[in-house]
């Protein structure tokens, strides 16, 4: 016989790195996760991969949700999970979103970007995957 | 794991999660935060463990969405940095009623302090705790005191029940409002006016702000019913967050409640009343568990609930079984 404990939304750190003001793709997945009961931690424009590791730290996110639309996800998508690496929180799952070449997918999925959205992803799949990764809520 | 019929100081699911915390281990601190969230059982074990006197001084700011709250914090997060002070901020945002989620965005306000390792934000959605927010929060203060915060700030978004609650778990509370939100009697209905011990007019540099502040001053001298002198009269700060203005005064305005609470002897008396509360909130939880544990396990006591149709007689009878 277990205690019954609150069940506990999910929480998914949501950014955008780098010098990128588009923000429009990640408000509207922010307001789909928030519609699909997770709870979504937005922290803004022109984040450095430390910033968005530090606030995941703080904030005990499961996952990370990167944005971006200027073309540098080579760059800073790995930053991120190499920085992950650095602070021992390799069990923070990152995802990301933007117009990004299906040779970079494979690539970013390589150095650890658990998956990758692109435009025209209906949000419902993004859900679906994070349903299918987290199937119990939150840990 | 709990053992069945505990419920009381259940054993620490994570026992390095102490050592962690007591290193200095922010995740370890994120962590313990979580378990509270969750009300985990293993939290009053940590909480006992991790105890050791400090105590954190408890700033609350509430107001109406969009009176700079967050902008207003984060400039007070400055100010004490300058002093080489460690701050934590617990920042609430509403959870939607339907689907429980919630988009947490006080952070975004914060972002220059982001890296400094003397100053944590953690996000707390508001809605969904079961012993109330109120609860959480002392928790939650009680781990950043723990670790090493002071003050903590606490910010609510001014809505339904949530001043309240900030109110009842803050040393001081401030109330933020803004030039034209409307005329006084606003200010009587939202019922803001007993909370405050400090009043801030944040967007001092916008037009109207003089007149706020004469209103709000009135309304003020208003509310003091005859016989009934306050000795502390809450001040009316105007400040611009954006622009830096007004913060120290602020500050400084804070700091003199402090001095009024501790030199009059009501900090005392407000620390006893709110451990009493919240000994009682505690109470509530432990035995919330018990019964829904006991009816969970009996079904022949379940029945007997079903037949009675009135829930009393059973949760009496539960609560006075040996253990």
């Amino acid at each position: 016989m277990s205690t019954k404990t609150e069940v506990r939304p999910v929480r998914i750190v949501l950014a955008k790195v780098g010098l990128d003001g588009h923000d429009r793709g990640v408000k509207v997945v922010a307001r789909a996760l928030r519609d699909a009961g997770y709870e979504v931690i937005y922290t803004g424009l022109r984040q450095t991969p430390e910033m968005v590791v530090d606030a995941a730290l703080q904030e005990d996110a499961q996952v990370i949700g990167l944005s971006i639309h200027s073309g540098a996800h080579m760059t800073l998508f790995p930053a991120v999970v190499q920085e992950l690496k650095r602070r021992k929180a390799t069990d923070i799952v990152v995802f990301g979103g933007g117009i990004i070449p299906d040779d970079d997918i494979a690539a970013l999925k390589q150095h650890g970007v658990a998956e990758l959205f692109t435009p025209g992803t209906p949000l419902q799949g993004i859900v679906d995957w994070l349903r299918k990764r987290f199937p119990e809520g939150a840990r | 794991m709990t053992s069945p019929g505990v419920g009381w100081a259940s054993e620490l699911s994570d026992p390095e999660l102490v050592e962690r915390f007591r290193s200095g281990d922010v995740r370890a601190l994120a962590r313990a935060i979580s378990l509270v969230e969750k009300r985990d059982p293993s939290v009053r074990a940590l909480q006992t463990e991790l105890a050791d006197g400090s105590r954190a001084y408890v700033v609350g700011f509430t107001g109406a969405p969009g009176t700079g709250k967050s902008t207003l914090v984060d400039a007070l997060v400055s100010a004490l940095r300058k002093d080489e002070r460690s701050v934590a901020v617990i920042a609430t945002d509403p959870n939607s009623p339907f689907t429980g989620g919630a988009i947490l965005g006080d952070r975004i306000r914060m972002q220059r302090h982001a890296l400094d390792p003397k100053v944590f934000i953690r996000s707390m959605g508001a809605r969904g705790h079961l012993g109330g927010l109120s609860l959480a929060a002392r928790e939650v203060i009680r781990l950043l005191g723990a670790f090493g915060f002071d003050p903590v700030i606490l910010e609510t978004v001014g809505v339904g029940q949530s001043e309240l609650e900030v109110a009842a778990v803050a040393d001081t509370t401030v109330v933020v409002l803004t030039p034209n939100l409307g005329d006084g009697v606003q200010m009587i209905k939202a019922g803001i006016l007993e909370i405050a011990d400090v009043f801030v007019v944040n967007k001092a540099d916008l037009e109207g702000h003089h007149r706020s502040v004469t209103e709000l001053r009135a309304m003020l001298s208003l509310s003091n019913a005859p016989g009934e002198r306050k000795a502390w009269k809450p001040p009316i700060i105007a400040a611009s967050a954006v622009r830096q203005e007004g913060i120290e005064e602020l500050w400084s305005a804070i700091e003199a409640h402090r001095k009024y609470l501790t030199s009059t002897g009501k900090a005392e008396q407000l620390a006893a009343d709110r451990l009493k509360e919240e000994a009682a909130e505690v109470a509530a939880e432990l035995a919330r568990d018990r019964v829904r544990r006991a009816l969970a396990d009996d079904p022949a006591l379940t029945k007997r609930l079903l037949e009675a149709g009135t829930p009393y007689g059973t949760a009496e009878e539960i609560l006075d079984r040996k253990r």
